[in-house]
């Protein structure tokens, strides 16, 4: 097992530490996505529907790019980065999802695609972005034929255990503390705290590429 | 306390035993309605569950008389605006109050907004409701309804929020916003009725937020319903005006039951009262809004 990964045990935790922590979010995303939308679509199950589907676009294009990405030179350090382009995409939610959704409601009689419509445009980028993690972590932690599928087992179940996570933690618990703001700025900062962690630990350990 | 919750149980028992029988069972994308037939009672019940409460019953010997004590109250409405001609009525269950409120002002337009249509369908087919000209129902979530209706300036002189009687909360239906916007809609002296609960942590939540909106409310209790009926008028009404306003009703009101002239010195008594709860509740907001989680504690 010695020369399984070039990563040290702790660099290997902290990959699927972040595998986690991204499930986790995006599931949490997702459900507040019904609740920023209610206000101006209803919480039908045409608004839910919007949400999936926009969701499930989101991240099957995020596991397409971040696939892709991870054929060049894949290091920690462009995983990290990935966290810290999404917390970016993510942080207009806050300021900008109330003009969008008027802006929309005011065009688009029809609820349902003013739903499906305003999803996209506010939740497509940070998805695609939160999607491509997967992937990405699957490429680090690879390093031959016969792991790869154990890898990627291990690497699906932290991440959709994070989701499970996030799903039941955002819907039990945080919605009755939290503004749906506070959600999103908390999401935000820990996706760019993950990336700042990955950043550090691949300048100390200063094993970027494999 | 204690007496009225047996009163109010031994009432609602007394509805849904008997010899009961179903007259139709329908599982729409919102609930599950049952039209049961006791007696000569009718009601209309949503979800199978144990605790399974009426929505909405009818009595087909006397089909005008409101069997429900929430009903009746919210025709207190008329005693702060007693020349309604435009009336919003959200949540249509049976459609008892927009039947009593088109046979008692048959020139007043009324819209109806109800989600379900299976509800609708229901309403006019067991219930006695009828459409016309004056008589609209908008089968779309009251949210986005209201919140057209406001871009294109539409004023109601009643406004009657019966949203929350089933086992689940719409919470988009019970924040600040939304009761921003239905103030928007009211006239000058438009009224608000709303039909909620009187039970749970919830009670302290949503009364702070009625309070924030329409500031000093009615909070209409009666001994012998678990609801409450929330009255909030725009304009200040007297108590010389209530109490002819309910002088002059009295009569019309006879058949459906509703003693305008108790709930008139009910009112009267009730709108001095300090608020029974705690004011210093965080109030549900859009972006707070965990309605039916509070509900159960």
């Amino acid at each position: 097992m010695g020369d399984l990964s070039l990563y040290t045990a702790p660099v290997i935790a902290l990959i699927y530490t972040l595998a986690f922590l991204g499930g986790f979010v995006i599931m949490s995303l997702e459900l507040l996505g019904g609740r920023i939308l209610a206000p101006y679509f209803g919480s039908s199950i045409y608004v839910w529907g919007s949400i999936i589907t926009i969701f499930m676009l989101s991240l099957a294009s995020g596991y397409l790019l971040g696939g892709r990405w991870s054929m060049y030179n894949p290091s920690i350090t462009k995983f990290s980065w990935i966290f810290v382009v999404a917390a970016i995409c993510l942080y207009p939610l806050t300021l900008f999802a109330e003009p969008v959704m008027a802006n929309i409601f005011n065009h688009v009689e029809d609820p349902r695609y003013g739903s499906l419509l305003a999803s996209g445009i506010l939740f497509i980028v940070p998805t695609v972005f939160l999607g491509m993690i997967s992937p990405y972590s699957v490429r680090l932690l690879v390093d031959n034929v016969e792991h790869s599928g154990m890898v990627a087992g291990g690497l699906y179940f932290v991440s959709t255990l994070g989701s499970a996570l996030g799903t039941l933690f955002t819907s039990f618990y945080f919605v009755l503390i939290f503004e749906i703001n506070e959600l999103l700025l908390c999401m935000v900062a820990t996706l760019v705290i993950l990336g700042l962690t990955g950043l550090t630990a691949s300048k100390l350990v200063g094993l970027n590429t494999k | 306390m204690m007496l009225s919750i047996i009163v109010s149980l031994s009432l609602l028992c007394t509805l849904s035993v008997a010899a009961d029988s179903v007259l139709l069972e329908k599982r729409s994308v919102y609930s599950n309605i049952i039209v049961k037939k006791s007696g000569s009672v009718v009601c209309l019940l949503f979800s199978v569950r144990k605790n399974q409460r009426n929505q909405s019953c009818i009595n087909t010997r006397r089909p005008k008389a409101m069997v429900f004590a929430y009903t009746r109250m919210s025709m207190a409405a008329l005693l702060f605006n007693d020349n309604p001609s435009n009336i919003l009525v959200i949540g249509l269950g049976g459609g008892t109050l927009p039947t009593a409120l088109s046979e008692l002002y048959p020139q007043v337009e009324i819209d109806s907004i109800e989600i379900d249509p299976a509800v609708v369908s229901v309403a006019q087919e067991f219930f006695g409701y009828q459409l016309s000209n004056n008589q609209r129902i908008h089968t779309q979530d009251a949210r986005i309804w209201v919140r057209r209706a406001n871009l294109n300036k539409r004023r109601f002189d009643i406004i009657i929020l019966d949203a929350f009687n089933g086992e689940y909360i719409p919470e988009h239906l019970m924040t600040e916003e939304f009761f921003t916007e239905l103030n928007q809609m009211l006239t000058d002296d438009g009224v608000l009725i709303s039909n909620t609960f009187s039970i749970s942590a919830l009670y302290d939540h949503e009364s702070a937020t009625y309070a924030s909106v329409f500031g000093p409310f009615i909070n209409f209790q009666l001994a012998e319903s678990a609801n409450r009926v929330v009255v909030a008028a725009k304009m200040e009404v007297s108590d010389e005006i209530i109490k002819a306003r309910a002088t002059t009703l009295q009569d019309q009101l006879r058949p459906y039951s509703v003693p305008i002239k108790r709930y008139a010195k009910l009112l009267i008594r009730q709108r001095g009262d300090d608020p029974d709860w705690d004011t210093q509740a965080r109030i549900l907001t859009d972006q707070y809004a965990p309605a039916n989680l509070l509900k159960t504690r």
